[in-house]
């Protein structure tokens, strides 16, 4: 937060507003992330209320847990968790989303540390995590194994760490690529590579090297009918997300 | 920005104070406006108007702790019968009979007096932990920004709250602040609505009597007394509404029949002008219509109330379900999924109000004929029929979770 208000000049600051305000404009170019998100949110508060015995319907019930947000963008997720009342942390690659979450936090009068710096950086430093949200990182990363041990150093014993991504099969192919990218526009075309794509018994797998017990995995479908997206108990053929646990 | 609550009401009517006991109840702190002073709204003299609350308001009213003080001045609707008729002729032979046996559900609604009801509301918005009343005050300006609304009162006062929600009537304010337009066009009928009192027992019974120039429903109060919702066209209106109490009772007799023998009034008489107006959106940024302020509907069933109470119902399980995820619950895009989930229902409802409207309040000799063959099947199979005593009962569409069994 002091960097926004100490160093940079308010011009920047006008243009970051400007920016946030293109992060959090449900119709703007991040509309997808958008339809999503209520659907994210609810397996990770659901998840994150079920590991540590928190009661949604309570004031604050995250209060007292740490929380770190890779690739956090805009702070569509960082943004719920202080809002529930998490310490969070939230960091991203792309150094220029940083100045614009803290402007919008600032807006939304939440407290929220923003760093522009990497998961490796943060586990070098010793840093420790109760929860860890990796959404829609893990098939841009160079390498997943390492990046997910990296995610496990910096998980507490006992912590959860929720983890989504896109299933590879012709189907996903024809959805996230295809439709997305080019047909609905949705994405930048090259958003995605399919290669880089994970099964989740890959990312299961994955996941255990990289020391963590995988305890949950759900899929969400998109219905063009209803123009929303659901958790589903069976269908991860498409996007899915996964919860697992540092062993105490 | 500190909120002085979570969110701010505008309107002391009936929807607010239900909105405000059913956020309380889901742990949002509320602020009620409420123009007029509390004395007036605990009032304790019946003025003849009355309530048909469908068995869906019911239990919303029942989850936000407001049917037990009522519950036992309630008449239950056991019955309701449709009878196309024109004065002095009697009923058609064609007749609709709804019986609540036919679903397990219970009976299809309660008549309520509006005294019991408001003083129920005060008595329960005063005991709810997380409501403040202001009283004799009202919301002059607001304005919605990143982190919150600041509502300006006419006193000068400033409330800040994350979200604003106008429960002010047809003419809303908040509504019209917010730029938000309405639709909406009037009849040329006015509603003559009365309590009389009468020889015969009801048994519970409700009717609805489709005459030439608009229904006629006789809805059963507690003891032998029904509340009256008589429409006419405006001219006639005007004209039954300037006579004498005995005059008056002279028109209505032909109309109502005598098989309750003889009637009186017992309550003071009221006039309503019909019309239908729908606001375009039901929600902007850190700002939604609940009510009339939404949708200002025929009355013909009673459907207002219940209508508004199930925006009520809506919006508490939106809320509820936004803060669970950590949403900030004035953004627009939580608000368009309660106009999503309501503007639907509320089309689908003004438009079948309107058309029964239109297809009844005629005597086109052929249009009688047709919708008299069709009263007749609709009596003659009992699926068709159950279809239509759940919709009076309010229990058809999407549910709220506060109106579920």
């Amino acid at each position: 937060m002091q960097a926004v208000h100490g160093t940079v000049d308010p011009a920047e600051i006008a243009k970051f507003e400007a920016m946030a305000s293109e992060w959090w404009d449900p119709n703007g170019k991040f509309k997808p992330l958008h339809m999503l998100n209520p659907c994210r949110l609810d397996y990770i508060t659901r998840q994150v209320a079920e590991e540590f015995a928190r009661d949604l319907n309570g004031s604050e019930p995250f209060a007292g847990l740490r929380i770190l947000d890779i690739g956090c963008g805009g702070g569509l997720l960082s943004e719920p968790m202080a809002r529930l009342g998490a310490e969070v942390v939230g960091v991203d690659a792309a150094e220029r989303n940083i100045p614009v979450a803290r402007a919008h936090a600032e807006q939304s009068d939440l407290q929220i540390d923003y760093r522009h710096t990497t998961a490796e950086a943060m586990a070098a430093d010793g840093e420790q995590f109760d929860g860890i949200l990796n959404m829609e990182v893990v098939e841009h990363v160079a390498d997943p194994l390492d990046f997910l041990t990296v995610c496990g150093q910096l998980l507490k014993p006992g912590g959860i760490h929720i983890c989504s991504t896109i299933n590879r099969n012709p189907k996903s192919f024809a959805m996230a690529i295809v439709g997305a990218e080019y047909v609905m526009r949705w994405l930048p075309k090259g958003t995605h590579e399919w290669q880089k794509f994970i099964t989740p018994d890959e990312l299961f797998d994955l996941l255990s090297k990289a020391g963590m017990t995988p305890v949950d995995r759900k899929g969400f479908v998109f219905n063009p009918l209803s123009w929303q997206w659901s958790i589903s108990e069976r269908d991860l053929s498409v996007n899915y997300v996964t919860a697992s646990l540092k062993p105490a | 920005m500190e909120h002085d609550s979570d969110i701010v009401i505008a309107g002391g009517g009936l929807n607010g104070p239900a909105l405000a006991l059913g956020l309380a109840r889901a742990g949002f702190s509320v602020t009620v406006v409420d123009a007029r002073p509390a004395a007036i709204r605990a009032g304790d003299n019946f003025d003849g108007r009355g309530y048909a609350l469908a068995l869906a308001s019911q239990r919303l009213l029942r989850r936000i702790g407001v049917w037990d003080r009522v519950e036992a001045n309630a008449q239950p609707m056991l019955e309701i019968k449709v009878t196309d008729g024109r004065a002095g002729e009697g009923p058609s032979p064609f007749l609709l009979h709804f019986d609540h046996a036919e679903i397990e559900e219970g009976p299809m609604g309660f008549m309520l007096e509006d005294r019991f009801l408001y003083r129920a509301f005060q008595e329960a918005m005063h005991e709810a932990p997380r409501i403040t009343t202001i009283h004799e005050d009202s919301v002059v300006a607001q304005a919605p920004g990143t982190a919150g609304v600041t509502v300006t009162l006419a006193s000068g006062r400033q409330l800040g709250a994350a979200l604003l929600v106008g429960c002010d009537g047809r003419q809303s304010g908040v509504a019209m602040r917010a730029g938000i337009r309405r639709t909406g066009w009037g009849y040329g009928q006015t509603a003559l609505v009365c309590a009389i009192a009468h020889e015969k027992p009801h048994h519970g019974i409700a009717h609805q009597f489709f005459m030439p120039p608009g229904p006629l429903a006789i809805l059963p109060l507690p003891g032998n007394r029904s509340s009256i919702v008589w429409t006419e066209s405006d001219a006639m209106a005007a004209r039954i509404d300037a006579m004498e109490d005995d005059d008056y009772l002279a028109v209505l007799r032909p109309r109502f029949g005598d098989f309750l023998g003889e009637i009186s009034l017992a309550g003071e008489r009221f006039t309503y002008p019909l019309g239908l107006t729908v606001a375009n959106r039901f929600a902007a940024p850190r700002i939604a219509l609940v009510g009339d302020a939404a949708h200002g509907m025929h009355p013909i069933a009673g459907q207002g109330l219940n209508a508004g109470l199930r925006d009520v119902g809506a919006l508490v399980q939106v809320l509820t379900e936004a803060r669970r995820r950590g949403e900030d619950i004035g953004m627009i895009q939580v608000l368009e999924r309660y106009q999503e989930w309501r503007r639907f229902d509320t089309q689908a409802l003004a438009m079948a109000t309107d058309m029964t409207n239109r297809l009844f309040s005629n005597d086109n000799p052929l249009l009688r004929l047709g919708r008299d063959i069709g009263m007749g099947l609709i009596n003659l199979a009992p699926g068709l029929r159950r279809g239509v005593i759940r919709e009076a009962a309010g229990l058809t569409g999407d549910l709220p979770e506060l109106m579920r069994a």
